[in-house]
C-alpha cells in the first residue's frame, strides 16, 4: 500500500514515539509524556484559537476541572479511575458548553477578557471551595492501571499519552478537510458563512466544547499519572503556557499543536540543565526567555514554527474535486415568469432617519433586474432587508408567495436565496475550490462528530464535485487550487457568484458586482450574467454603474433618497426624466 | 457590619480604587492610541511599590539593570530602522529616553544621595525615574514593529511583555511581598468619621495627574495629535501627525502613571513581584465598563471595582478574587450585547 508523501513526517513521528522506550533515556521518554499530554490541550486551541479565532486564555481551568472531577469522584465514590474519565469529559464538556455559551456571544477583545476572568474564577474556586483541598490540593489519587500493568511507569504513559494524542490528531485533521470543517475555518466571518446557511454561534460552540473536552481529557491523564491534583497547574500561568506553546508552534494546522510543546519542553530541559548558575538565582527565566520568544515570533513570523518546518517537508496536497460523483439534491426551479421576490411597501428607518419608504417591485423568475440609484439612494438598505441582515420597519418580502422578512439571514438562504458581497468576503488564505464549497453549506447534512469520524467523505466528494462544477461554469475551474487571495479583485467576484451559484439558489442576488472593475472585467462580468439568465438563473442586481445594467438587463427600478422613482425596461427608464434629473441633475432651476 | 465599619470599607475602596482608575485612562490612552492592550499596567505598578520600598529600606533596587538592558536593545531596534530608512534624526530621542535614566538611576542610589535616611520625596522621584521608562521602550522594542498587526496579536504580544516582567520581578524582588512605610501616617477627624491622610494624599495626586491629562489632552498641540490618532490613525497620519511618536507618547504617560499609582499602593497593600497582574486586571473592568472609549466611565467603573471589593473582602475574603471575576463576566456580556459595532475581526 502506497502511502502519501505529505502522511510521511506524522508516520515518522508515530514510529519514533514506538521505538523510545527502547532507545532513549528515561528522562526523555518522561519528557515525551508531558509534551504529549500538553499537545492534546494545544490541539484543542488550534481549533479554538487557529482556526475559529478565539483566543482563550483559560484553557488550563478545564484541564484542572478534569482532574478534579475524576479525583473527587474516586475520592468520595470509589470509583476506579478508568470509571472516572466519562465523569470528566462530563464535566469538562458541560462547563465547555455553558462558559462557551456565555463566551462566545463577547466580541473581540472583550471575549479574551472573558476567557481570562472565567480561567481566574475558576482557579480560585479550586483553591477555597470547601472538601477540594485548598491551595494544597488533593493526595491519594490513585494511580491507572490496566491488565496488571502500572501506566505510571513514563514509557506506558508515554506511549497511552500518545496513542490517544495520535486519534485526536487525526481526528482534527480530517475534520478541517470536512464539509464542517471548512465552515469552522470560515467562521471568523460569521455574517459571510450565515448568509450560506451555517448556524455560526452553534458551531462554534461546538469547537469550543471540543476544545474543553480535550483539556479534560488531559485533566483526566494529569490527575491519574502524578497522583495529586492542586490548583496551581490549572491557573492563569498555566493557560498563557498553553496558548504560549501553540502559538510557538503554529496555531494554523495541527502540528503545530505538537510542535510547540515539544519546543517549548525542549527549551525549558536544555536551559535548566545548561544554564544551572540560572537555577539558584530563583528567578523565573522560563518565562523572561519564553515572553521574548513569543514576541519576537509574532514581530517575524505571526504563523509561528510549523510554516517553517513544512517549507522543508513534502506538502499536504490541496483537495481537489473527484472526477465524478453523484449530484448533490437540487431545488425545484420556480416555474418561469411567475413573480419569485415580490416587495411591498417596504421601509426602514434607523431613528429619525427613512432610509427607504414605501418601495415595491417584483422580480420575475429567469429574469435579471436591476437596482439602481444614485449615492445614498438605499439600495444597500434595500439588499440588507431582502437578504434578513437588517429587519424592515414595514412592508413585506415574499419569496414565491412566502414572507421572508422577519428570517434571519440564514433561513433566507435554506429557501433560496443566495448572494454575493459589495466588499469581496472570501477566505483569502482557503483555496478556490474550498471557498466555493462553503455555498454547498445547505445541501449537505454531515456535522463535526462525522466529519472528525471520516463518516462524510462520500458528502464531501458530492460538494467538492459541485464547488469545482460551478467553478468550470463560471471560469475559474483552472484556478481550483489556488488561494482566493491571490485572485485578482474581478475574478474574486466572479468566485462569489460561483460560491452563491453553488447553493443551487432560486434567486441570485449580486451586490455592486461591477464596482471596482476595470472595463474588461465588467465585459466578462456581464457576459458571464447573461450566460446565466440563458441557463433560467433569475438575478437581482444592485448596482452604482449604469452602462453595466443598461446593456445587460430586463427590468431596472430606480431608487432616489429612499423612494423608487422609475422602473420598466431600460429603454423606458433611460428615457424617464426624473431618472436623468436624479443622475445628472437639474437643466435648469 | 455597622456604619462605621461602611464608612471605612468605603475609603480602602475608594483608596484602590483611585488607582484602578488611573491605571484605567492609561489602559485607554494606550489602547486607543496604539491598539494594544495594555497588559502591564499592574506591573508597572507593582515595579514601582517594590523599587520605593526597597529605596526605602536603603538597599538599591537592581531594576536599573532591566531599564539599562531594555534602553540599549531599543537603541540597536531604532539603530536597525534608522539604517534602513537612511534617517538618523529619531535616534536621538531613543538615545536620550534609553540612556538618561539608567545612568541618572545609578548615579543616585551608588552616591548615597538616597540613604535609608533620604526624604521620600527623593526615593518617590527616583522611582518614577527607573520605572516610568520602561513603558516607552517596551513600545519601542516590542509593540511598535507589530504597529499594523492584528488587535488580538498584540494582545498576545502584550501578555508574553507581562510574562517577562514578572519573570524580571522575581529577579529583582524575590518572592518576599513588601510593603512601604506610608508618606504621611495617622487619620485626619472630619466629625463623622476619620480618613486616612493616605487616601487624602492619593486623591490629591489622582486629581492633579487627571487634572494635568485633560490640561494636555485640551489645550496642547501634542494632546490634540494624540486625540486625532486616537480617532483615526489613518486620517491623522494623512494630516501630517507622526503616529509612532504619538505612540511613544501615550506610552510614556501609561508609565509614568503605573509608576504613581505604585508609590500610592505601596503603603495600602502588600506587593509581591506577580501582583501586578490583578491590579490590572481589575483596572481593566473599569475600562470594560467604558468600552474601551470612554475616560470619565473609565473612571467610574474603577472605583466602583474598588469600593466593591472592599466588601466582597469584608464578606467573603477567601472568595475576594473569584467574586471580583465573575463580576467582570455579566459586565462583559452587557458590553457585547450593546455594541453592535464589530462584525466578526479579520486578521
Amino acid at each position: 500500500m502506497a502511502v502519501p508523501a505529505h502522511r510521511i513526517p506524522a508516520l515518522v513521528v508515530a514510529l519514533l514515539i514506538v521505538l523510545a522506550p527502547w532507545m532513549l533515556p528515561v528522562w526523555i521518554v518522561t519528557l515525551l509524556g508531558y509534551v504529549g499530554l500538553y499537545s492534546i490541550v494545544c490541539l484543542g486551541l488550534v481549533l479554538l484559537t487557529g482556526m475559529v479565532g478565539i483566543t482563550s486564555f483559560g484553557q488550563a481551568a478545564f484541564v484542572g476541572l478534569g482532574a478534579y472531577v475524576s479525583a473527587l469522584s474516586i475520592i468520595h465514590l470509589g470509583l476506579s479511575p478508568w470509571l472516572t474519565l466519562p465523569l470528566s469529559l462530563a464535566a469538562s464538556g458541560l462547563a465547555g458548553a455553558l462558559i462557551g455559551w456565555l463566551t462566545i456571544r463577547l466580541s473581540g477583545h472583550y471575549l479574551v477578557l472573558g476567557t481570562m476572568a472565567w480561567g481566574l474564577g475558576l482557579f480560585y474556586l479550586f483553591g477555597n471551595l470547601q472538601g477540594l483541598g485548598g491551595f494544597n490540593g488533593l493526595s491519594g489519587v490513585p494511580r491507572l492501571e490496566a491488565a496488571g500493568l502500572s501506566l505510571v511507569e513514563p514509557a506506558r504513559f508515554m506511549l497511552l499519552v500518545w496513542a490517544l494524542l495520535a486519534i485526536l490528531f487525526a481526528g482534527t485533521t480530517t475534520l478541517i478537510d470536512s464539509r464542517a470543517g471548512r465552515a469552522i475555518r470560515a467562521l471568523r466571518d460569521p455574517v459571510m458563512v450565515e448568509s450560506f446557511g451555517v448556524q455560526s454561534a452553534s458551531l462554534k460552540l461546538k469547537v469550543f466544547v471540543a476544545a474543553a473536552l480535550f483539556a479534560g481529557l488531559a485533566g483526566w491523564l494529569h490527575a491519574h499519572y502524578l497522583g495529586h491534583v492542586s490548583p496551581s497547574p490549572f491557573g492563569i500561568n498555566a493557560s498563557v503556557d498553553y496558548l504560549f506553546m501553540a502559538v510557538i508552534g503554529g496555531t494554523g494546522s495541527p502540528a503545530g499543536a505538537v510542535l510547540g510543546p515539544a519546543v517549548v519542553e525542549s527549551l525549558r530541559t536544555l536551559l535548566r540543565d545548561a544554564v544551572p548558575a540560572l537555577q539558584g538565582v530563583g528567578g523565573n527565566y522560563e518565562a523572561i526567555v519564553f515572553g521574548a520568544l513569543v514576541i519576537l515570533l509574532l514581530q517575524r513570523a505571526s504563523g509561528g514554527l510549523a510554516p517553517y518546518l513544512s517549507r522543508w517537508l513534502p506538502q499536504r496536497p490541496p483537495p481537489r474535486a473527484p472526477a465524478v460523483a453523484p449530484p448533490l439534491p437540487t431545488r425545484k426551479p420556480p416555474s418561469a415568469g411567475s413573480a419569485l421576490l415580490e416587495v411591498r411597501g417596504l421601509g426602514k428607518r434607523f431613528g429619525g432617519l427613512v432610509a427607504l419608504q414605501g418601495v415595491d417591485f417584483n422580480v420575475p423568475a429567469g429574469q435579471i433586474v436591476a437596482l439602481i440609484g444614485p449615492n445614498g439612494a438605499g439600495k444597500s438598505t434595500l439588499f440588507n432587508l431582502v437578504t434578513g441582515v437588517l429587519p424592515p420597519s414595514e412592508g413585506e418580502v415574499r419569496l414565491q408567495g412566502q414572507r421572508i422578512d422577519t428570517l434571519p439571514p440564514r433561513a433566507i438562504a435554506a429557501r433560496g436565496v443566495a448572494r454575493t458581497f459589495q466588499h469581496v468576503r472570501l477566505r483569502a488564505n482557503m483555496t478556490c475550490l474550498e471557498n466555493v464549497a462553503i455555498g454547498t453549506w445547505l445541501r449537505g447534512r454531515a456535522g463535526v462528530m462525522a466529519g472528525a469520524l471520516a463518516l462524510s467523505r462520500e458528502e464531501d466528494a458530492q460538494c467538492l464535485f459541485e464547488a469545482q462544477r460551478q467553478l468550470d461554469r463560471v471560469g475559474l475551474g483552472a484556478l481550483a487550487s489556488a488561494p482566493a487571495g491571490s485572485l485578482a479583485l474581478g475574478q474574486q467576484r466572479v468566485l462569489e457568484i460561483a460560491r452563491a451559484l453553488a447553493a443551487d439558489p432560486s434567486l441570485l442576488m449580486l451586490d455592486e458586482p461591477a464596482a471596482g472593475l476595470r472595463l474588461q472585467e465588467k465585459q466578462a462580468l456581464a457576459t458571464l450574467l447573461r450566460e446565466l439568465k440563458s441557463q433560467g438563473v433569475t438575478v437581482l442586481v444592485v448596482e452604482h454603474d449604469m452602462d453595466f445594467v443598461m446593456n445587460l438587463v430586463d427590468r431596472v427600478v430606480v431608487l432616489q433618497f429612499g423612494t423608487k422613482i422609475a422602473e420598466g425596461t431600460p429603454d423606458v427608464v433611460r428615457r424617464d426624466p426624473r431618472v436623468i434629473e436624479a443622475y445628472l441633475g437639474g437643466l435648469d432651476d | 457590619m455597622n456604619a462605621t465599619i461602611a464608612t471605612l470599607l468605603v475609603q480602602d475602596g475608594l483608596t484602590s480604587g483611585l488607582i484602578y482608575a488611573l491605571l484605567a485612562v492609561s489602559i485607554v490612552l494606550v489602547f486607543l492610541v496604539t491598539r494594544v492592550l495594555w497588559v502591564p499596567a499592574g506591573d508597572m505598578v507593582a515595579f514601582a511599590a517594590l523599587t520605593m520600598s526597597l529605596l526605602r529600606q536603603g538597599i538599591a533596587p537592581n531594576t536599573v539593570w532591566l531599564l539599562a538592558g531594555l534602553g540599549l536593545l531599543a537603541v540597536l531596534v531604532q539603530a536597525w530602522r534608522c539604517q534602513r530608512s537612511r534617517e538618523w534624526q529619531p535616534m536621538r530621542g531613543v538615545l536620550l529616553l534609553a540612556l538618561i535614566p539608567p545612568v541618572l538611576g545609578y548615579a543616585i542610589t551608588r552616591s548615597g544621595l538616597a540613604g535609608a535616611d533620604a526624604p521620600v520625596i527623593v526615593h518617590a522621584l527616583i522611582t518614577l525615574l527607573l520605572v516610568a521608562p520602561l513603558a516607552p521602550l517596551l513600545y519601542l522594542t516590542a509593540f511598535r514593529p507589530l504597529a499594523e498587526a492584528s488587535v488580538l496579536v498584540k494582545l498576545i504580544a502584550a501578555v508574553a511583555a507581562h510574562y517577562m516582567l514578572v519573570g524580571f520581578g522575581l529577579f529583582f524582588f524575590g518572592a518576599e511581598g513588601l510593603r512601604t512605610p506610608p508618606f504621611i501616617s495617622g487619620r485626619l477627624d472630619v466629625g463623622i468619621t476619620t480618613l486616612s491622610w493616605h487616601l487624602l494624599l492619593s486623591l490629591a495626586v489622582s486629581i492633579a495627574m487627571i487634572a494635568a491629562l485633560w490640561v494636555f489632552f485640551e489645550r496642547t498641540l501634542w494632546g490634540k495629535a494624540l486625540r486625532a490618532t486616537a480617532i483615526n490613525r489613518f486620517g491623522a497620519r494623512l494630516v501630517g501627525i507622526r503616529t509612532e511618536r504619538a505612540g511613544l507618547l501615550a506610552f510614556s504617560i501609561a508609565g509614568l502613571i503605573g509608576a504613581l499609582s505604585g508609590l500610592m499602593i505601596g503603603p495600602i497593600a502588600t506587593i509581591y513581584y506577580d501582583s501586578g497582574f490583578l491590579i490590572g486586571l481589575k483596572a481593566f473592568i473599569g475600562v470594560v465598563c467604558a468600552a474601551m472609549a470612554s475616560f470619565p466611565v473609565a473612571v467610574l467603573g474603577a472605583l466602583a471595582v474598588g469600593v466593591f471589593e472592599a466588601f466582597a473582602s469584608f464578606f467573603a475574603s477567601a472568595l475576594k478574587e473569584a467574586i471580583v471575576f465573575v463580576l467582570l463576566v455579566p459586565i462583559l456580556l452587557w458590553r457585547s450585547l450593546t455594541d453592535h459595532s464589530l462584525h466578526g475581526e479579520d486578521d
